[in-house]
């Protein structure tokens, strides 16, 4: 796994703390190609990772970086799914056949007859399936060596007690696109401790990792004793606290962390892309050094 | 069923999930065989069955009355989600028997249990604003942004579906709960946008005993936001105060010591004003107050943030705009 990777909050308008500085990215990023220069700007500062959700528009951001694979040489996707927003409105109205009907691409047919199938018999197993087979499409023809489930599916199954279902996720991910599955989650040592009771050796984890402990379910030290404990493979998110911590102590405190595997950020300008990139690499030097 | 309540309380280390009632087969069918939970089509043989301690309600508002009912009329408490029910006497009704049966019951207004707007009653109730002149409060989200045929109960007004009961009932709760409740409504204005049998948007505004006004904007049409985005705005002789579930704006003109805000602007941010919770699902407030339901049942307080007295407070605000939207337009 990268150790630096691009997260996408900013393109689409995600922001915890404002509401205002979520509106102003939101425009900023409105066309595709705004993205794809920040993607470029990423790229340059030596970034070879986004982190991004199955959102309709990451397919744009797809099609440009394949459409010119001298630019983006060894560039990966990690794609985190299902892009939540999708699916919230279709469940309340419409039952899981219609979240299946509208959720599944127009053109697949099978798709939408299996996800039929599948909701008659009650086989949640096979919706899973083709849900993830429906968020995989975006993604043909470049490289996705890792995929993982929103933390709101993940924390969903772990409260409802599905726990068979992050496994046959983690499973279905392996065999069908020769990936590692990971789980993102707000509830990190809930999570590390089903996966592993569920069979998934050292599982990969994205959570909120802060030194304000901001949504770290368990508290900070729990997470700090977790990581060290080398039960799991992890990736920081959510290291700045949506902008509540100063860059440079929250990234020192971030890297000074025993057994944590990776960072992912998102930035707008070029400038802040770098300047993180740099703080994360020196600081772990100095660590390693 | 609420598959986040069930989520939440499944997670939740002082209760043991006993049971779960639903009126459809296939889901309570899946959702026995994916967890083992022992599955009621009937809520009374639930009850008479499991014994809980307490229940958690998620379902359509015009069952919420006969729900609850038959809960505390067996002494077991009562989690009803958001609104009451869908009349003032009714509601008023659950809050007698809720007093006899001598239960905590609690209405799911989730929004007192985030640190934003917590914060924003904390500086109202110090007098940081000096005199209240006005309160606004507003609503905004995407939930029907097209027309289509009607299904679910959301769309049906008899069942409490529609803008009013939905996010307006959030802003109404919350500006009571920030500034007390209004004496009177003087003038509401519903309206359809898209939906062909309930409203999309709800204005109203409402009078205060200590002379000031306020104004109610709730609007499920709105496209602009990503989610759905609340916003009380309370302006007063000394500054005005912003909050959302992000954050707490103040200004003021002379700084207040009690809350420790200067002069000028004060930003605090839902990074520090929020309390960690066990167990996170789409917010923290949602398991905040179920936390605080958990522990006013265990030691038996009835007097409890978001009481069935509460909520009917709230209850008879929606009625009365109702009311006085029929009566306007």
């Amino acid at each position: 796994m990268d150790r630096i990777l691009f997260g996408d909050n900013q393109f689409f308008g995600v922001n915890h703390m404002s509401e205002e500085k979520a509106r102003a990215q939101l425009m900023r990023f409105a066309d595709t190609s705004a993205i794809m220069r920040t993607l470029g700007d990423a790229y340059d500062a030596g970034i070879r990772v986004f982190m991004c959700t199955t959102h309709d528009r990451i397919t744009e951001v797809v099609d440009a970086v394949k459409a010119d694979p001298s630019r983006y040489d060894g560039f990966q996707f990690y794609p985190c799914m299902p892009y939540a927003h999708k699916y919230a409105n279709y469940v309340t109205e419409l039952g899981i056949l219609g979240t299946l009907k509208k959720a599944s691409p127009g053109s697949m047919m099978d798709t939408l007859v299996k996800g039929a199938i599948a909701g008659m018999t009650y086989d949640v197993n096979r919706i899973m399936r083709m849900l993830v087979d429906a968020e995989m499409i975006m993604f043909r023809g470049v490289s996705t060596p890792y995929v993982f489930i929103q933390n709101v599916v993940t924390d969903l199954l772990l409260g409802l007690g599905m726990h068979d279902l992050l496994k046959r996720f983690h499973d279905y991910i392996g065999e069908k696109y020769g990936a590692e599955a990971g789980f993102i989650t707000m509830n990190m040592p809930l999570a590390v401790s089903t996966l592993r009771k569920v069979g998934i050796e050292k599982p990969i984890v994205c959570a909120n990792i802060n030194k304000i402990g901001f949504r770290m379910c368990g508290g900070v030290e729990r997470y700090r004793e977790l990581l060290a404990s080398g039960e799991c493979r992890s990736i920081a998110m959510s290291v700045f606290a949506s902008g509540a911590i100063p860059p440079k102590e929250a990234i020192d405190w971030a890297c000074d962390l025993d057994g944590l595997d990776s960072i992912v950020f998102g930035a707008s300008s070029a400038a802040n892309i770098r300047s993180s990139k740099q703080l994360i690499d020196s600081a772990w030097s100095a660590r390693e050094a | 069923m609420g598959i986040s309540h069930l989520a939440i309380l499944g997670a939740h280390p002082r209760l043991d999930v006993v049971a779960v009632c639903d009126s459809t087969g296939y889901v309570l069918t899946g959702l026995r065989k994916q967890t083992g939970v022992s599955t009621y089509k009937n809520l009374r043989k639930l009850l008479d069955t499991e014994k809980p301690d307490l229940i958690v309600v998620a379902t359509p508002t015009s069952t919420h009355f006969d729900t609850a009912s038959e809960a505390l009329k067996r002494g077991v408490a009562v989690f009803m989600e958001k609104p009451l029910s869908l009349d003032p006497t009714e509601s008023r009704a659950l809050c007698d028997l809720a007093r006899e049966a001598n239960k905590t019951c609690q209405v799911g207004y989730h929004n007192r249990f985030l640190g934003t707007f917590r914060e924003a009653k904390r500086l109202i109730e110090c007098g940081a604003l000096g005199t209240i002149h006005h309160v606004a409060g507003t609503a905004f989200g995407p939930v029907v942004l097209r027309k289509k045929k009607s299904s679910g109960w959301r769309a049906k007004k008899s069942e409490g579906g529609g803008c009013l009961h939905d996010y307006a009932s959030h802003v109404i709760d919350l500006m009571n709960f920030i500034v007390g409740a209004p004496a009177e409504v003087r003038y509401a204005h519903c309206a359809s946008v898209f939906s062909d049998a309930v409203e999309d948007l709800v204005h109203a505004t409402f009078r205060y005993d200590a002379g000031f006004d306020g104004r109610l904007e709730a609007n499920w049409s709105d496209p602009t936001t990503r989610k759905m985005s609340t916003t009380i705005t309370v302006r007063g002789s000394n500054g005005r105060l912003v909050v959302d579930r992000q954050e707490c704006q103040a200004f003021l003109v002379e700084g207040c010591a009690a809350v420790d805000y200067p002069a000028g602007y004060t930003i605090r941010y839902i990074t520090e004003l929020q309390a960690p919770v066990d167990y996170y699902l789409r917010g923290e407030e949602y398991s905040a107050q179920m936390d605080a339901f958990v522990e006013a049942v265990a030691t038996g307080v009835t007097e409890n943030e978001n009481s069935f007295e509460s909520a009917y407070i709230t209850d008879k605000l929606i009625h009365d705009i109702a009311r006085a939207a029929q009566k306007a337009d």
